[in-house]
């Protein structure tokens, strides 16, 4: 049975990375893997999402609406706007992380203050405050690894060796923070 | 050894097996990468050429002259190498020669959705189309051994979705293919009318010869299972349809797609009881299944325009839809691509959307963004390099009335070098009186910083001499070139008066990096001091206008509770082009 993880946010979160480590964890665990992103003019402050599928045999690398197993998103307005991706019953973890938009910065939209709302209104999300973590574990940046951690923990991928993809991956001097952080995101969730 | 590789990696890894030493091409979504992979093998020559008609005439010389070499681009880029193109299906290769092309349906990043399996069959060129990244591998090196035994280029078409889709790969050795000799023959490789008329009934025979490979080919196959439905699909459009059908169908996936196996379409179609043709854009498959008298349904039920992804498939088969959350739209806000922090075009185009009575001819690169608000700076954008001849055009027009319109034309630097150049020197030739602003941001920022003829480095990151974009015009004959710093919003409105001004055709060199560019040696010193400093809102002298936020800057922000503006000090670069339009001068160097 193939099954289907989102990450979304804003170009620079770092998304990226996440899922660079994300599929290579599962490639060495034996699985079938699949990931898609869309680069180009998403770079520049937009919307991004990496869509990764694992599984015996995986067909499509897309992810299609009401099919994601768990979505992660990295900011909330990208975790509402993703969430017709979600399988009813799916797992959604934000990031309690607000970034404004170029048309709220300019004044054309107001960045709307019951996004959570909205979300928890339709799904039990679980919040993260993954870049508060990550700034107290020593940089925001690694917000993404606490991120993954939630992933790992959600869909039961504890048993894949993490810390070995991390040191093949990572630069030396960011290994330890990074190993740190997503050791966070799984007692987070 | 097995890992993980994206389409565009596994490309240049294929050109590496199949012994590639010769590459070239010009950046462009979803296709960069190819390039930029094949030059970290030092077994392969690899360059970027300022155009792609300019990249094929390098791959089709180094393909004469022995060395197996590729070009790889965009879909619109095959534009551009078309003319080149069409001739070298009529030579023959010597060493073997691929062409990629990476078509973008649903066009992420691009500005039309051209089809270019259509390119080989209008040129006669033989073309594979790859599903995943192990198929990118496995075709790059049958296409060389092909192109060799058939005597002819082989067209590789890719989409986004396998450019940038990572997959499972297995890597093997290099094969080391020795130079092939090469030998006068002017009946091969010189077009000449007479020549190219026997080359042109040998072209003829060769596609007679590749149409009875086709139905042998291993990457054409029939995978059977019930014959209730029997799909036909290509490249990604066979991963989604089995997405959908699982094994509820049987399926024909074709892999070498010109030409198309007739014999095997014609069997698949009499085993099955009805039969989907499932691809992106046009109907290139159908169409040649029609040819052939097999009832198929096509594009009466799936859409001509954007991707043929599962859900799509699904919507028209009538399939059951996945069940969705619906919530409130309303609470979402819009977020698009914008220029960063620090960006060298936000001066410019802050100051230029001021002038609402010119037009103002765009073209492509990041800088288009300035269509949108807060600038609204652009009115016409088509393709590489038509900013100055466009806009050309449209000042004759506008000087036969009397509206005394003036035309300003904005490119990039890359993009000046590509084509700009040859509309620039129509611009002179022609006596025209546009305004031409070239910005050049040191690299080509928006396929991810690439290095050009302007930069000082080639592919391969080694140092090579640096064309003078202001010597350039100079020697096209432009009499007025002003080179200017494009964060100084005074010396911006001063240099457009200056250049609005004249009855002759004018330059404006806008140079700054982009910031996000690794510098080099030379950067640091031109620009020294550049990005070093950070602004910070002095909350006392804040009247919370927002003049500020009007010029677009993502470190810029609102605070409500406050009413006044804030700079995000890890974004701020310094650049002082908010400091500039605050009426209170409340935006200040941090200390």
């Amino acid at each position: 049975m193939t099954k289907s993880i989102l990450l979304v946010g804003v170009g620079g979160q770092g998304t990226i990375l996440a899922s660079k480590i994300l599929t290579l964890g599962l490639m060495e665990a034996g699985y079938d893997v699949k990931m898609s992103e869309i680069h180009g003019m998403s770079q520049r402050g937009g919307s991004v999402s990496s869509q990764v599928r694992y599984g015996d045999r995986v067909m499509s690398p897309v992810i299609e609406k009401g099919k994601a197993d768990i979505i992660v998103s990295f900011e909330k307005m990208e975790a509402l706007r993703s969430l017709d991706y979600l399988k009813p019953d799916g797992v959604l973890v934000v990031n309690n992380e607000e970034i404004p938009s170029m048309s709220v910065i300019t004044g054309e939209e107001d960045y709307p203050e019951d996004v959570l709302d909205e979300i928890k209104a339709h799904v039990e999300a679980r919040v993260v405050d993954a870049t508060r973590m990550a700034a107290e574990l020593g940089n925001e940046k690694a917000a993404n690894m606490i991120l993954l951690g939630t992933i790992i923990k959600s869909m039961g991928l504890e048993h894949i060796h993490w810390e070995k993809i991390l040191e093949d991956n990572i630069k030396p001097r960011f290994l330890e923070l990074n190993k740190k952080a997503l050791k966070a995101g799984m007692e987070a969730v | 050894m097995k890992t993980l590789m994206t389409g565009d990696e596994a490309i240049a890894r294929g050109a590496y097996e199949a012994g590639v030493r010769h590459a070239s091409a010009y950046p462009g979504t979803p296709s960069t990468e190819i390039l930029e992979n094949l030059a970290t093998y030092k077994e392969i020559y690899a360059e970027w050429a300022p155009n792609e008609k300019v990249a094929m005439e390098s791959a089709i010389g180094a393909a004469v002259a022995g060395a197996r070499s590729m070009v790889s681009m965009k879909h619109v880029g095959m534009n551009v190498a078309a003319d080149p193109m069409f001739t070298w299906a009529y030579m023959g290769v010597n060493a073997g020669n691929v062409i990629v092309t990476a078509d973008e349906p649903g066009m992420f990043s691009s500005q039309n959705e051209q089809d270019n399996r259509n390119y080989a069959k209008a040129a006669k060129l033989a073309m594979l189309e790859p599903s995943d990244s192990q198929e990118c591998i496995d075709m790059m090196k049958a296409a060389f051994e092909l192109s060799e035994t058939f005597d002819t280029p082989f067209v590789i078409r890719m989409t986004t979705r396998v450019c940038h889709s990572k997959s499972i790969v297995e890597l093997s050795d290099r094969k080391e293919v020795p130079l092939k000799e090469w030998t006068k023959n002017p009946a091969k490789y010189v077009c000449l009318p007479a020549m190219a008329k026997n080359l042109r009934v040998k072209l003829q025979e060769r596609m007679e010869k590749l149409a009875a490979y086709s139905e042998t080919s291993p990457f054409n196959r029939m995978e059977m299972g019930d014959p209730s439905v029997g799909v036909i699909a290509s490249g990604i459009c066979y991963y989604y349809a089995r997405e959908v059908f699982g094994d509820k169908a049987s399926y024909l996936k074709l892999g070498f797609t010109h030409p198309l196996p007739a014999g095997l379409i014609k069997e698949f179609c009499s085993k099955v009881d009805k039969v989907y043709i499932l691809e992106e854009n046009d109907p290139y498959i159908e169409e040649f299944v029609k040819q052939q008298g097999c009832d198929c349904i096509g594009k009466e039920l799936f859409p001509y325009t954007g991707e043929m992804t599962p859900d799509v498939i699904r919507a028209c088969v009538g399939g059951k839809m996945p069940e969705t959350i619906e919530f409130d739209r309303s609470k979402l806000i819009r977020r698009a691509p914008t220029f960063c922090a620090g960006c060298p075009h936000r001066g410019l185009f802050y100051r230029l959307g001021k002038r609402k009575d010119i037009m103002i001819s765009g073209d492509i690169g990041c800088y288009t963004l300035a269509a949108s608000k807060p600038y609204s700076a652009m009115d016409s954008t088509v393709c590489m390099g038509a900013s100055i001849s466009l806009g050309h055009g449209a000042q004759r027009a506008f000087n036969l009335g009397d509206s005394g319109r003036r035309v300003v034309t904005v490119l990039g630097d890359s993009t000046f070098f590509h084509t700009g150049i040859n509309s620039l020197i129509n611009t002179v030739y022609n006596k025209s009186n546009t305004v031409n602003i070239i910005l050049d941001n040191r690299i080509t920022g928006m396929t991810g910083h690439q290095e050009n003829p302007g930069t000082g480095f080639t592919a391969k990151g080694e140092p090579t001499t640096l064309i003078s974009i202001e010597k350039l015009v100079k020697a096209i004959g432009i009499q007025h070139v002003y080179v200017i710093d494009p964060n100084n919003l005074a010396l911006v409105d001063e240099t457009l008066d200056r250049c609005l001004a004249l009855d002759e055709p004018s330059v404006i060199i806008t140079r700054w990096p982009c910031a996000l560019k690794k510098f080099s040696q030379a950067d640091k010193e031109e620009f020294a001091g550049m990005f070093s400093t950070k602004n910070k809102v002095d909350q006392e002298k804040c009247i919370g206008c927002k003049a500020c936020l009007r010029t677009g800057c993502p470190a810029l922000s609102y605070d409500k509770a406050s009413k006044k503006a804030r700079i995000n000090h890890a974004q701020c670069v310094g650049c002082d082009v908010c400091a500039q339009v605050c009426p209170k001068d409340a935006i200040v160097k941090e200390d």
